[in-house]
């Protein structure tokens, strides 16, 4: 597992910001994620070759977040998969993502383009080489989530469903799907959790601690929204305790009340106005 | 266009870095040495006197998420003979953002704006003695906020909900009431490369349902689309509700009536306890 820098997409991280694993197999290695740069990727590729003696045949995406998906370049768009809708975000969003990474990481992004994936992944299992993955399609993060378990080892790759230590993002999430996508890769029998941000452990702590995050922000954003606070205050409202140990608790608590407010202000306020 | 990475594209400190800063006389130096500051000061104050002030509180977010939809918070509640209270973005397209003239108001208003890039965003408060007082705070974010047309354009039924309003409003402790509102409306800048002509609200009065006048806004150009606004208003106790009438350039009127709820907002007292 490569481990990201638990900090914002900046010119100083190149937007080495998510965890990616690497499998050996005996067909070739598997790679989860592909970092954010055709930089990135070009030397993920080398990298896993190297650990494994043998060629990536396989590199999964599991969402269409450009920290995840835009080494994706280095790898023929052959062996990338990936669940239809992470497909579809690509196509929607990938151009617009790739300028603006430019803008946050600078030089690291240079060359960068979107390459789409050919194999599409379905919820259910495959075999490669002596491993059986179980490919979970699931959605809260965004619209389109993979995670991917490997059965006999009990390893979960469980991208950004799971954040540990680090602040979980919310800029396309569905709060109630994303708490359901958490319950369901709490039934499995994890031996090894790699959240897509934050360390890996042993126990499923990152399942446990996104879905206390999702909680507070559920709680919190619909009180300030309840007490009628505007945006800014909201920001300022405090935060429980356990979160002061969380790398950018308060800048992500911040993006998030822009992300969940419009929302409520749309649906919880009654039509207040009058014909003359 | 996407919203949430362009969020926080960094120009900053380039353009300000290189600034000289000129210092009158009698003046104090720019606290967010913005290169436009004389500027701003002579379109504002004219000769008129002003001080940097902190009582004079703007919040802006560490992070821009949709340069479209800005949330600001202006607070000037430190401050007391309060007349007027000017927002305004030193390097926006029209910098002039709105002025709210509290009457029977807190000088607080909490709304979202445009950005082009980013800017010192600041407001002026005027006070009785005639001295503007200056706060401000540097927003980080870059591009496109005025120059790309309202959302709204691309729903084809934009026409039929423009006046449309949601709101609540709350009595609170300290005997103010606050409200909330939201006014569909595109807020067309007429800045575009479409040619769209500019088409944007630009009076706001707020009354007493009595027919009291609270407070008065004028909204210029980079208000955001779908007006959303906070303010604290002195609503007589017999009063049960807030009316809001505007009007956009084009001459439409819009009326709202926010029924306040006779249950104080909960103010929180658990700070920290968690
Ligand atoms: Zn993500």
């Amino acid at each position: 597992m490569l481990v990201g820098a638990d900090e914002a997409i900046s010119r100083a991280n190149g937007g080495a910001i998510a965890n990616i694993a690497i499998f050996d197999t005996s067909e070739g290695a598997i790679v989860v994620d592909t970092g954010p740069s055709r930089r990135y990727g070009v030397e993920l590729e080398a990298l896993a070759r190297q650990l494994t003696g043998k060629p990536v045949v396989r590199a999964l995406l599991t969402h269409f977040h450009p920290d995840h998906v835009f080494g994706c370049q280095a790898f023929s768009a052959k062996v990338l998969a990936a669940p239809k809708g992470v497909v579809d975000g690509l196509k929607q969003s990938g151009e617009d993502f790739a300028t603006a990474m430019y803008y946050l990481a600078g030089d690291w992004m240079r060359g960068t383009e979107v390459v789409l994936p050919e194999i599409i992944i379905n919820s259910g299992h495959e075999d490669i080489g002596e491993r059986r993955l179980r490919y979970l399609v699931l959605d809260g993060h965004t619209d389109s989530d993979l995670a991917v378990f490997d059965e006999r080892s009990g390893i979960l790759v469980a991208g950004d469903l799971a954040f540990l230590d680090r602040a979980p993002t919310t800029p396309h999430a569905d709060l109630p799907a994303w708490n359901r996508s958490i319950a369901e890769l709490s039934q499995l029998s994890i031996s090894r959790l790699v959240p897509g941000h934050g360390p890996a452990e042993t126990t499923p702590r990152a399942l446990v601690q996104t879905g206390q995050w999702l909680k507070t922000l559920e709680e919190r954003i619909m009180d300030s929204f309840e007490r009628g606070l505007a945006m800014t205050e909201a920001m300022d409202e405090p935060l429980p305790a356990w979160t002061e140990k969380i790398a950018l608790a308060r800048y992500e608590y911040e993006r998030s009340v822009m992300h969940l407010y419009p929302k409520l202000e749309a649906d919880g306020w009654p039509r207040v106005d009058v014909s003359n | 266009m996407h919203s949430w990475i362009l969020s926080t594209l960094a120009v900053a400190g380039a353009i300000f870095g290189a600034a000289t800063m000129q210092v009158r006389a009698e003046g104090q130096a720019d606290p967010l040495q913005s290169p436009m500051w004389e500027d701003m000061r002579k379109q504002f104050f004219g000769g008129r006197s002003y001080v940097f002030d902190s009582r004079v509180k703007v919040r802006v977010p560490k992070v821009v998420e949709n340069q479209a939809q800005v949330p600001v918070t202006v607070d000037a509640r430190g401050l007391k003979g309060v007349e007027k209270v000017i927002v305004f973005a030193d390097l926006n397209p029209v910098q002039h953002t709105l002025t709210l003239t509290p009457l029977e108001a807190a000088p607080f208003i909490s709304f979202r704006l445009k950005v082009e890039q980013a800017t010192p965003i600041r407001a002026a408060v005027l006070t009785q003695d005639g001295v503007w007082h200056v706060g401000g705070q540097f927003l980080d974010a870059a591009g496109g906020g005025c120059s790309s047309p309202a959302m709204a354009r691309n729903k084809p039924d934009w026409s039929l909900t423009v006046g449309n309003a949601r709101g609540r409003a709350w009595r609170q402790a300290d005997g103010m009431s606050r409200f909330r509102l939201s006014i569909k409306h595109p807020m067309d800048t007429g800045l575009t490369q479409d040619n769209i002509p500019a088409f944007y609200i630009e009076q706001v009065m707020v009354r007493s349902h009595s027919g009291k006048v609270l407070a008065k806004l004028e909204m210029r150009e980079p208000v955001s689309e779908d007006p959303t606004i906070t303010m604290l208003v002195r609503l007589p106790l017999s009063d049960r509700a807030v009316q809001v009438d505007s009007r956009d350039i084009d001459g439409n009127h819009f009326s709202s009536k926010i029924a306040t709820s006779w249950k104080e907002s909960r103010l929180r007292t658990d700070e920290g306890a968690e």
